[in-house]
């Protein structure tokens, strides 16, 4: 089928973009719009690395077709901050060191919001239950933990 | 010798430099580069374990839409038979190359065949469908008992195992056989009390970073090549990649891009010499990305090994001898981590009568590399729980066990030499005045049962060249460019380091990793080195920028530079001669063109040993005996880290290790069908450890400097994942009175276990 | 990925008429999260892709008291347990749509999807089937119903013809002193695929000590999602007891008939169905006690 014109708000900014309907969100992010903060860590929708929001819901990016973006909006990591500063769970990630090598932490970033402004005083239980799909390998996730309880925090102080 | 002191930076939690980049998806990793006119390159995959390749026939692929490149093993040079060191291995070029596209036969399933470069990722892909490939299939060898015996079909008919005098000169799958040796083992043993002997196996598992390996190359029009991709160590895929390709080295320059992950596993070409010599081909630049599956597939996993074990102690508990003979599968071609996995086995122990037997074999799984401690986790885990066995003959907990039998400085290491000064004592005792250790298990109830384990764990910690250039900038800021690859905070540790030298704040330091045309090389960031060699170059580079400093403000007072007093403190520059006159660091700096010029140094190193490490592991787990699944409940990890020059980073490392550690422990395995195919070559499939896995994680920092650095620096990345193997496993005894001597200690054979000794008295099933 | 074609229906008969024209060449597209995997693996070879997600009847979900839930094919599995009302009265289903994949996939992958993707392992599968729950599917020709027990037939086939689609699945009315519960086994805490699981529906007496009715299915241990009648015949009209619990449980080893893979063992399986469904069936009674 021929390539088509799809219009994806992307971090607030409508964007026309040439897509086949193969190919998948994540791919159009990276390939074809350049945004390469999200990022492919298996492309089966096994690691959360390519989390992003879609019209409000968190997704695995590498699951959903370009095609269906058409009209839609996304929000990638590249949206998180804004020229005041960092988004709250951008700036506890990076204080209390929640990342190693970083290639999982955009994935983390995204699903830590959806579940904070779901559930802004969550348990230990619901954290660990609500981001067992982005899998981190460096970390053990335990400084993950304290930064998203970090970010809860100052996310209601800020609220 | 380092004195343990208080820095005024050094051990502090600084922001990481990098970090800003990579909360906001700024930073690059090796696959986000994007550039003009780039091609997409994809590999087809050997679907056999073990085949001849009849033939194979590019045309149709070549001539499918989008297509602009094509490649086989004929596109790479021949290139002769030449041993190298690999970042934490050694491997032979010729195999390296025949391992990154096969000649002749497939080895493994997964084993690349044939590559294509094309407009767009999917019409590489479908191309590949176009690559026409006839099979002959052979009997595949999986099982490393069935590799040595002598019915198994060879690999190579060609290899011979080069041994200690037991060479019979018939081709074997056996690529070698080694030995360590001291003292008597038959007068040990005979002064043993105890005696126990058993056999483990480790399965296949994966070092399993996040990011996928990438490479993307450039060729320009006068033969100069870049590649940039994700690594451990830029400099050292240069190397590899000027070898397999034939170019000279100075003609490729590899631009490190920041690294998801590597754990040993990226310190080896697999794509770049594909991209390079498609580029070639194309004159376009080429891109190229695995997906997780071929990730899983036809990347270096950690061997899988059998190892038999026998150690001996009196009714004191002190150990009299101990022996070892470790098997491991090396993969489609030699060269595992079997020499680390015999170095460290009894690295924690003060052993006079030991012997050690190493043998590397060939069969066809992937060519494995290094990860975390290569070989050491396999071997601790028969060890340690063959001391947990003693320990609980003698009627010693397990740590006093350990107490009685560790070593120290001046004490002979297992494989010979003579241990520095090292902390296994402090340790141990850390971990015996536990939160941890001091609380008592819950009991266990029902189905439930509860148990506690301990086990230690020693690695050698490596080193190497490195180097670091540093600029101070008009402002009094500095660019720190290092060579050393950052996965997990290296370029923070190096900023505490050169700001705790010059005075200033981390706050000051722009921090970058350095191509290989920028910065003097710096071996792989392996083997636990990289912030003990970069911080040796990164003191010596703050201290020269230092001298200049002095050097600078004497001419701005015209004094002698001996007058003039630099506060590493406060960073307060002052004149003995004038009390009144008064500089600070960025004074100086604004100043620079005008009293000499830029303020620039650069130092490298080659560092002597990053200082051997020993932690000490314990866990608490759950077992449910009607399923047989484990649960972690608490776990403390205490390691000697030297100095931490960045607690958050060594905490990081430590609790990683643990995170690795507890999946080699229950889950993680190559799971191969009787074809020889690996089956669960996904991330559903293949289990690493989730969030909701683990529990809150305890680290405790032991702090004894490494004499061999200024700061004290110690390797401590990789004895972190030695020890939880066998923590885990002596934990499950202690909770079912159940040994489980294979890796991964799932549920089905721990069910199993369970149902055979009758500890759940449930219905069984019946039909 | 092969290429593809992509349509997105407006409507039931735009749907129809486009998956009857295509027959076995096409697939529908709700959440997408199995269908793309299978494509980008080649593990399935189509030229079109239907998105249903833009018809009304497929994403709509309507619940009341009086006559049940009707949940349309495409509806994501997050608007199951975050609508109050439907998660109280089907606890059961929602044991199971929280535990499929991720947060992530959850936002994505409806019900309907995972049971028309026809795993035996499905953990969609066994609740709707023990709920009594019919399909509603939609052909060239018009609609029909097909009981859950009898719409899965083998690994990745249904009771559905060529050019068929599903609609919605309705579940009953809750009853008084009923309720339902799905456990599964795997070897992680998340993420994994069912090893075995187990679905037990349960209805007690007025006095909440006898079983009046009872509905077991399984997973992973068959062919297909595996209902059991011989459990429910068994227990029927029995007293609740550790002991009939029990022998329900062995029913379920027997009717296990699982294979061997990286999943799990034959042994293992038949083992798990047992220790499965006496803890389904004891989370159901608790349930059904209130
Ligand atoms: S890349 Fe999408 S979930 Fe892993
Ligand atoms: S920080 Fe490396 S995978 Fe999470």
């Amino acid at each position: 089928m021929a390539k088509q014109i799809v219009q994806i708000t992307v971090n607030g900014e409508p964007t026309d973009v040439l897509v086949e309907p193969r190919d998948s969100l994540l791919e159009t992010l990276r390939e074809n719009l350049e945004m390469t903060g999200t990022k492919e860590g298996c492309n089966n929708g096994n690691c959360g690395a390519c989390s992003v929001m879609f019209d409000g819901r968190l997704v695995n990016s590498c699951l959903v077709l370009a095609v269906e973006a058409d009209g839609k909006e996304v929000t990638t990591v590249e949206g998180l901050a804004t020229s005041e500063g960092l988004h709250p769970v951008q700036q506890a990630f990076l204080d209390k060191a929640a990342f190693q090598c970083g290639v999982c932490t955009p994935g983390f970033l995204i699903a830590t919001k959806a579940l904070l402004e779901k559930h802004p005083n969550p348990s230990e239980h619901d954290v660990r239950y609500y981001l067992s799909g982005n899998l981190c390998r460096c970390t053990g996730y335990h400084k993950i933990l304290e930064a998203v309880n970090a970010a809860a925090e100052s996310m209601r102080e800020g609220a | 010798m380092a004195e343990k002191k208080q820095w005024r930076v050094v051990g502090t939690r600084s922001l990481r430099p990098d970090g800003m980049d990579k909360v906001t998806g700024q930073a690059k990793y090796g696959s986000d580069i994007n550039l003009p006119g780039m091609l997409y390159g994809r590999v087809l995959r050997s679907p056999h374990a073990h085949a001849r390749i009849v033939s194979l026939d590019m045309s149709e692929a070549a001539k499918m839409p989008g297509v602009r490149a094509v490649m086989t093993a004929a596109d790479l040079p021949d290139i002769a038979s030449k041993l190298q060191e690999l970042g934490e291995s050694v491997a032979d070029l010729r195999d390296e190359s025949h391992n990154i596209m096969a000649t002749g036969k497939v080895l493994y399933h997964g084993h690349a065949v044939a590559a294509v470069a094309a407009t767009s990722l999917h019409l590489a892909e479908e191309a590949l469908k176009a690559i026409k490939v006839e099979y002959e299939p052979l009997e595949p060898v999986i099982d490393v008992r069935y590799a040595m015996s002598d019915d198994a079909p060879l690999l190579d008919p060609a290899r011979k195992m080069r041994g200690i005098g037991d060479e019979d000169g018939k081709p074997s799958n056996i690529a070698q056989h080694f030995q360590n040796k001291r003292g008597d083992l038959d007068k040990g043993f005979a002064e043993a009390d105890y005696v126990v002997e058993r056999e483990f196996y480790n399965a296949t598992i994966h070092q399993g970073y996040i990011e996928p390996h990438n490479a993307t190359a450039q060729v320009h029009p006068d033969g100069r090549v870049t590649v940039w991709c994700s690594s451990q160590g830029h400099f050292g895929i240069r190397e590899e990649v000027a070898e397999v390709c034939k170019l000279p080295v100075g003609m490729v320059k590899v631009v490190p891009m920041e690294i998801g992950g590597g754990f040993g596993g990226k310190t080896k070409v697999y794509l770049e010499p594909l991209a390079v010599i498609m580029s070639q081909k194309t004159a376009r630049p080429v891109k190229m990305w695995m997906n997780r599956t071929e990730v899983l597939l036809a990347t270096g996993p950690n061997p899988g090994s059998l190892i038999k074990c026998k150690m001996g102690c009196k009714k004191d508990g002190t150990l009299t001898a101990a022996a070892a003979e470790l098997y491991f599968e090396a993969g489609a071609f030699p060269g595992s981590a079997v020499g680390a996995g015999a170095g460290t086995i009894f690295g924690p122990f003060k052993l006079e009568n030991m012997q050690v037997d190493g043998y590397d074999i060939v069969l066809n799984k992937p060519k494995s590399h290094a990860y975390r401690a290569p070989g050491a986790p396999n071997a601790a885990f028969a060890s340690e729980c063959v001391v947990d066995e003693l320990a609980e003959l003698c009627g010693l907990s397990p740590l006093d066990f350990r107490l009685k039998n560790a070593v120290k400085e001046g004490d002979r290491r297992a494989d010979g030499p003579v241990l520095p000064r090292i902390g296994l004592i402090e340790t141990l005792e850390a971990a015996k005045n536990s939160p941890h250790n001091n609380t008592k298990l819950a009991p266990s109830s029902g189905i439930k049962r509860r148990g506690r384990g301990v086990a230690s764990g020693f690695w050698f910690n490596g080193a190497g060249p490195a180097s670091v250039i540093l600029n101070v900038n008009a402002d009094g800021s500095l660019t720190q460019i290092s060579g050393s690859a950052d996965i997990g905070g290296n370029r923070a540790s190096l900023a505490n380091i050169v700001a705790e030298v010059l005075g200033i704040e981390p706050t000051d330091i722009r921090a970058q990793i350095g191509d290989t045309d920028t910065v003097g090389y710096t071996s792989v960031t392996g083997g636990s080195s990289a912030t003990h060699k970069s911080g040796l170059a990164a003191h010596e580079c703050a201290t020269k920028i230092k001298e200049e400093i002095i050097k600078r403000a004497a001419r701005i007072w015209e004094t002698d530079a001996e007058n003039v007093v630099y506060d590493d403190q406060s960073g307060a520059i002052t004149n003995k001669a004038d009390a009144e006159k008064k500089l600070t660091f960025k004074e100086v700096a604004r100043q620079a063109n005008r009293t000499g010029g830029p303020i620039t140094s650069e130092v490298s190193v080659n560092s002597g040993g990053a200082g051997p490490a020993f932690a000490v592991h314990i866990v608490d787990v759950e077992v449910d005996i009607e399923t047989g699944k484990v649960d972690v409940l608490r776990y403390t990890a205490a390691q000697d880290v030297g100095t931490a020059i960045h607690p958050d980073y060594v905490e990081g490392q430590l609790e990683g290790g643990i995170s690795q550690g507890v999946g080699w422990a229950l889950n993680e395995e190559y799971f191969y069908n009787k074809d020889g195919l690996l089956m669960n070559a996904s991330l559903l499939d293949y289990r690493m450890p989730t969030m909701l896995d683990l529990p809150k994680l305890e680290t405790i920092m032991v702090e004894v400097p490494n004499p061999a650095h200024p700061y004290g620096i110690r390797g401590v990345g990789e004895v972190c994942v030695v020890p939880p193997l066998a923590a885990v496993g002596n934990a499950i005894y202690n909770a079912t009175g159940i040994r489980l001597y294979n890796t991964p200690m799932n549920p089905p054979s721990l069910l199993s276990e369970i149902m055979k000794s009758g500890l759940a008295e449930l219905p069984e099933a019946s039909d | 990925m092969k290429e593809i074609d992509y349509a997105s229906a407006a409507t039931l008969s735009e749907a129809a008429s486009l998956l009857s024209k295509a027959g076995d060449r096409a697939r529908v597209l709700a959440g997408g999260t199995d269908i793309i995997v299978q494509l980008r693996e080649h593990r399935r070879d189509i030229d079109l892709l239907v998105d249903v997600k833009n018809v009304p009847e497929l994403s709509a979900m309507t619940y009341s008291a009086t006559d049940g839930l009707t949940l349309g094919a495409a509806v994501p599995c997050y608007r199951i347990y975050e609508t109050p009302a439907v998660a109280a009265a089907y606890p059961g289903l929602v044991d199971a749509v929280s535990m499929i994949g991720s947060a992530q996939i959850q936002g994505r992958a409806s019900l309907g999807g995972n049971i028309c993707n026809a795993s035996p392992a499905a953990d969609g599968i066994p609740p709707v089937i023990v709920y009594g729950a019919t399909l509603k599917v939609q052909g060239p020709n018009g609609s029909r119903e097909i009981a859950a027990a009898d719409f899965c037939v083998s690994p990745g086939r249904t009771a559905m013809r060529t050019g068929e689609f599903l609609v919605s699945i309705h579940f009953p009315p809750p009853k008084p002193r009923a309720s339902a519960h799905y456990l599964r086994f795997i070897p992680r805490n998340e993420m994994d695929i069912a090893v075995a699981g187990s679905g037990a529906y349960v209805e007690l007496d007025a006095g909440g000590q006898t079983f009046k009715t009872v509905r077991v299915a399984l997973a992973a241990v068959a062919p297909r999602p595996l209902p059991v009648p011989e459990i429910g015949e068994f227990l029927a009209g029995k007293t609740v007891s550790d002991e009939v619990i029990r022998r329900a449980g062995e029913l379920a080893s027997q009717a296990a008939t699982p294979i061997s893979d990286m999943r799990g063992t034959t042994e293992q399986r038949k083992h798990l169905a047992g220790v499965l469904t006496r803890r389904a069936l004891n989370g159901a009674i608790e349930r059904a006690r209130g």
